[in-house]
């Protein structure tokens, strides 16, 4: 049965499978030209050349906003020549002024008759440079959403929670990365690096991605349902159940306990469960809301989110029962477990926020519908074939392993279904993109998504694996697809609803400042790790001892922690960027009133 | 039937049972299967201390930067005499107690060491010992942490008879009137650590290793015929050179110098032979060394000692195989007589 089930996918793949063999026969002599070495380097120059688009579009908006300066300079220049008018003009002028000064109301000052002239006397102060002149300032998003009180509470404590713990997360991975230049940096045994690097992970997988996600999921079900959520009540359990999920089983981790040592797997069945009740209750919250919608179609988002609870519910069932996975056991459904957690749960929810809020903040449709429906059919049959590709190589059954690198070759479809229909979306838009940070943050999480889920393709050959497996270049990976993608995505669809949902924006700055730091983090991390992990791997093939590759590994993990600290700061800028978008109103509404009528002359 | 558009019914259900059923073809069937392998003839099961070693191995997360398992690919030869098989991990076949589940050891990263065969690869127990109070100690370049918790700082005069004291150059302690002694969570660690040795396997049975190309394996089929000239200088750097270093001078205050010791520089090799194939305890303030004798041959322990005493200033005529071959025979008369 197993074996009809092998021929059938190489039936199917035979192209994509002849790719993953011919890896063997490659010689080390000429690694460059192997494809997935390619395809990694083509694919890195796309994030560097959309990087570059939207620094120029950053730059030609500054350089316009200039030549603006400069025509506002000459109409300056102008008027000062008026000024140098002869005295008959002159006592004309004042003339009129001084009557200007003593002007009554007549009653027919609306009439359309009247010259612009200021004989009111109403401009007090004259400014020569209209604009700021360190940065511009962007367009708001005024237009604010008739929300619940209710539903506008449970995704901002959600939100709040997700902050807390990506600052808290990214901190301890922070301290990780130190650690790898200088071991001796503390010798406490709950701060080893053994019994941090779970928390780490952990914290930014439970506490920071899945805070993230359901909160703004809440939104896009009630919107896209046109409907009331279920009950707020179960939201607020769930809220509490996961936070104390990640509470509980980071100060599990830090004591030494843990499940076992498979990866993201570390909180012990007692601790999951609480996270496992708390999906349950949501999907449960979800449903009943989408089965109640007040619209007979489920949106496209919808499918997403629905499905992602769904498979996640069944993952983590599957990830703890006892009853199969002893042993190697084990590191089959370890593989599963672990790659099902990033593709059904992160990737899965993911898209579907990205369905909703992509189209909503370029205020149009999705491109195409079916392309969304095909992404989703083909990111569950694939995605679930592909855990153990981790497990290249190793001591587990050759076709599984196969059958993983195949079924990697096919997530080609769904990741350019997706990534098409979003570009798709964008396009005709992008002068968005320097008016706003939401799309350059959505830009960046999209094409992540592009290269990083291919550049997953290509290290699953079996070539790509001999260099790269167990080398820093899959830490390089995973913070490739689970920042690049996941937080860059999150990010933007929390720069688009929460100023709508509460009327407040951070300022652009400081939104600016954000975007750049994690994205130059990210790369520096990325770039330095993937050229370490590549000379380490080539050196463990060469047969050189052990310690070297720890040795050429030092100036990498230097550029590593550079990339990391950027990427850590950012955080506290995007904490900073919440909190002003959510706190509370200051009371003194006169204030704020006042403020404004000063702009409008300004302007 | 079909109506998945509007018919939340049939989309939440179909999204279900087909991830289900995926699940269980890609996921629980083959695991089921995997679970039923059974040790190998020559396997043993874990003892008690060792099984408490393997919870301190995956309670300190050991799992994060080392891993257990020889990929069958050429360059993984150097962790193991052949790929890891099913069988191997029998061993880690127990839950590890209701709370948690059988350990996961093969790791995904190699920010150390592979460890399948490092019983073999380092059996000194005051090795391990010391490199886990402080692996800079020992290997001057490690990233690997510290884990000082496993060590209880003690007043030399209250050290009792049954205390492991670990050998610590005088650098590496805070408090120099102090001695440093294993804590039992210490000793199961390095039990288990010492436990880890790829079980043989029943003659011409065992998998090979791909190679990675062609002109590769030519050059390997090369090193192997030529055994004869074996490499001192290498075959030291492999297994010597942890713990007397790659300068011959040792760690002091834990592994002695070979640098004018006078076992290493006497004309008479026999006593140094013998120390190789049996291991050594009788210097003070130094860990004792085990014996190589099943792990070295005849023609390796001959070339290793070649290169000892005629390096790093050493002066002392070289050690043929039949040398060794007969302090082997020896040592072998005399334990059954």
């Amino acid at each position: 049965m197993k074996s009809n089930k092998i021929r059938f996918l190489f039936a199917v793949f035979s192209l994509s499978s002849f790719l993953a063999h011919a890896q063997n026969s490659q010689a080390t002599d000429n690694w460059e030209t192997s494809p997935g070495i390619i395809g990694t380097f083509i694919l890195i120059l796309i994030v560097l050349f959309v990087a570059v688009i939207i620094f120029l579009a950053k730059i030609n908006g500054f350089i316009d906003k200039m030549k603006r300066k400069k025509l506002d300079k000459k109409r300056i220049e102008f008027s000062d020549e008026l000024t140098d008018l002869d005295d008959g003009e002159i006592d004309t002028i004042l003339e009129n002024r001084k009557k200007a000064l003593k002007y009554k109301l007549k009653g027919d000052e609306l009439g359309n008759q009247n010259k612009a002239v200021d004989e009111k006397g109403l401009v007090k102060r004259v400014r020569k440079d209209p604009s700021n002149s360190f940065f511009d300032e962007k367009k708001k998003t005024p237009l604010s959403i008739e929300t619940p009180k209710e539903l506008k509470e449970i995704v901002t404590y959600y939100l709040a929670a997700a902050t807390f713990w990506l600052v808290f997360g990214t901190l301890v991975g922070e301290y990780l990365g130190f650690k790898f230049i200088w071991p001796e940096l503390d010798s406490i045994s709950w701060l080893s690096f053994g019994r941090l690097r779970p928390v780490h992970t952990n914290t930014v997988f439970w506490g920071w991605s899945s805070l993230a996600m359901i909160g703004l999921g809440y939104f896009v079900i009630a919107r896209t349902s046109n409907n009331l959520i279920h009950s707020y009540k179960k939201a607020k359990i769930a809220w509490v159940l996961i936070n104390l999920t990640v509470l509980l089983g980071n100060i599990a981790l830090m004591t030494g306990i843990n499940n076992g040592g498979g990866e993201y797997r570390e909180y012990i069945w007692p601790i999951m469960l609480l996270f496992a009740i708390g999906l349950i209750i949501t999907f449960i919250n979800f449903y009943k809301t989408v089965a109640t919608r007040k619209i007979s179609e489920i949106y496209i988002s919808n499918w997403f989110i629905l499905a992602a609870l769904i498979w996640t519910i069944v993952l983590s069932i599957i990830g703890y029962l006892p009853f199969y996975q002893d042993g190697l056991g084990e590191t089959i459904i370890q593989g599963y477990y672990m790659h099902q957690g990033v593709g059904m749960w992160f990737m899965t929810f993911t898209l579907g926020l990205v369905y909703y809020y992509l189209p909503a903040t370029l205020n149009k449709p999705i491109y195409s519908y079916s392309l969304g429906v095909l992404a989703f059919w083909t990111q569950m049959l694939f995605y679930t074939m592909i855990g153990t590709h981790h497990f290249v190589f190793s001591p587990l059954p050759w076709w599984l392993q196969t059958v993983a690198i195949v079924f990697s070759v096919g997530m080609f479809i769904p990741v350019i279904a997706g990534s098409t229909n979003f570009l798709m979306t964008m396009r005709g838009s992008w002068n968005h993109i320097s008016k706003s940070y939401v799309l350059p943050f959505f830009l960046v999480g999209v094409i992540f998504y592009f290269v990083g889920s291919s550049q997953g393709s290509f290290q699953a050959f079996r070539f790509t694996n001999y260099i790269w497996h167990f080398t820093d270049f899959n830490v390089a990976h995973s913070h490739m697809t689970m920042y690049g993608i996941i937080s860059f995505l999150l990010w933007a669809c929390i720069y688009t609803i929460v100023p709508k949902l509460n009327g407040k924006e951070p300022p652009q700055l400081m939104v600016g400042a954000h975007f750049w730091l994690a994205f130059i983090g990210l790369f520096a991390y990325m770039i330095s790790l993937m050229v370490g992990g590549t000379l380490k791997g080539m050196s463990w093939m060469d047969g050189n001892p052990f310690i070297e590759s720890v040795i050429l590994m030092q100036p990498y993990w230097v550029w590593r922690a550079v990339g990391g600290t950027l990427m850590f700061i950012s955080h506290l800028v995007f904490a900073y960027n919440f909190y002003i978008m959510v706190k509370k109103e200051p009371k003194n509404r006169n204030l704020k009133a006042g403020s404004i009528k000063g702009e409008s002359v300004n302007v | 039937m079909l109506d998945f558009n509007t018919n939340h019914k049939a989309l939440v259900l179909t999204a279900f049972s087909v991830f289900v059923v995926l699940s269980f073809g890609v996921a629980i069937l083959p695991a089921s299967q995997m679970e039923k392998y059974e040790a190998l003839p020559e396997q043993e099961d874990l003892t008690d201390q060792e099984f408490e070693g393997l919870r301190v191995y995956i309670g300190e997360g050991c799992v994060a930067c080392h891993t257990q398992q020889v990929r069958n690919i050429e360059m993984d030869q150097v962790w193991g005499k052949r790929p890891s098989i099913p069988e191997d991990y029998h061993f880690s076949k127990k839950r590890m107690d209701v709370w948690r589940q059988s350990a996961s050891l093969l790791g995904s990263e190699r920010t150390g060491p592979d460890l399948t065969d490092i019983g073999k690869r380092q059996p000194s127990e005051s090795w391990q010992l010391l490199h886990l109070y402080n692996p800079r100690a020992v290997v001057k370049e490690s990233v690997m942490p510290s884990f000082p918790w496993l060590f209880k700082e003690v007043d030399s005069n209250r050290v009792k008879e049954s205390d492991a004291v670990v050998a610590v150059p005088s650098q590496f302690l805070n408090d120099k009137s102090k001695k440093i002694v294993a804590s039992e969570d210490a000793l199961q660690l390095v039990a288990y650590l010492k436990s880890l040795k790829q079980p043989k396997m029943p003659e011409n049975s065992e998998p090979e290793f791909i190679p990675f190309s062609k002109k590769k394996k030519e050059g390997g089929d090369q090193t192997a015929d030529a055994s004869s000239g074996l490499d001192g200088k290498d075959l030291f750097s492999s297994t010597c050179a942890s713990c007397h270093q790659a300068s011959g001078e040792g760690v002091p205050g834990a592994f002695p110098s070979l640098v004018g010791s006078d076992i290493v520089n006497t004309d008479d090799a026999e006593q140094m032979i013998r120390i190789i194939l049996e291991g050594y305890n009788e210097l003070e303030d130094y860990g004792p060394m085990p014996g190589f004798a099943d792990q070295l041959s005849d023609a390796e322990i001959a070339a290793i000692m070649t290169y000892e005493r005629s390096s790093w200033g050493n002066d002392a005529p070289e050690v043929k195989e039949e040398d060794v071959k007969k302090v082997r025979a020896d040592l072998e008369n005399a334990t059954n007589p």
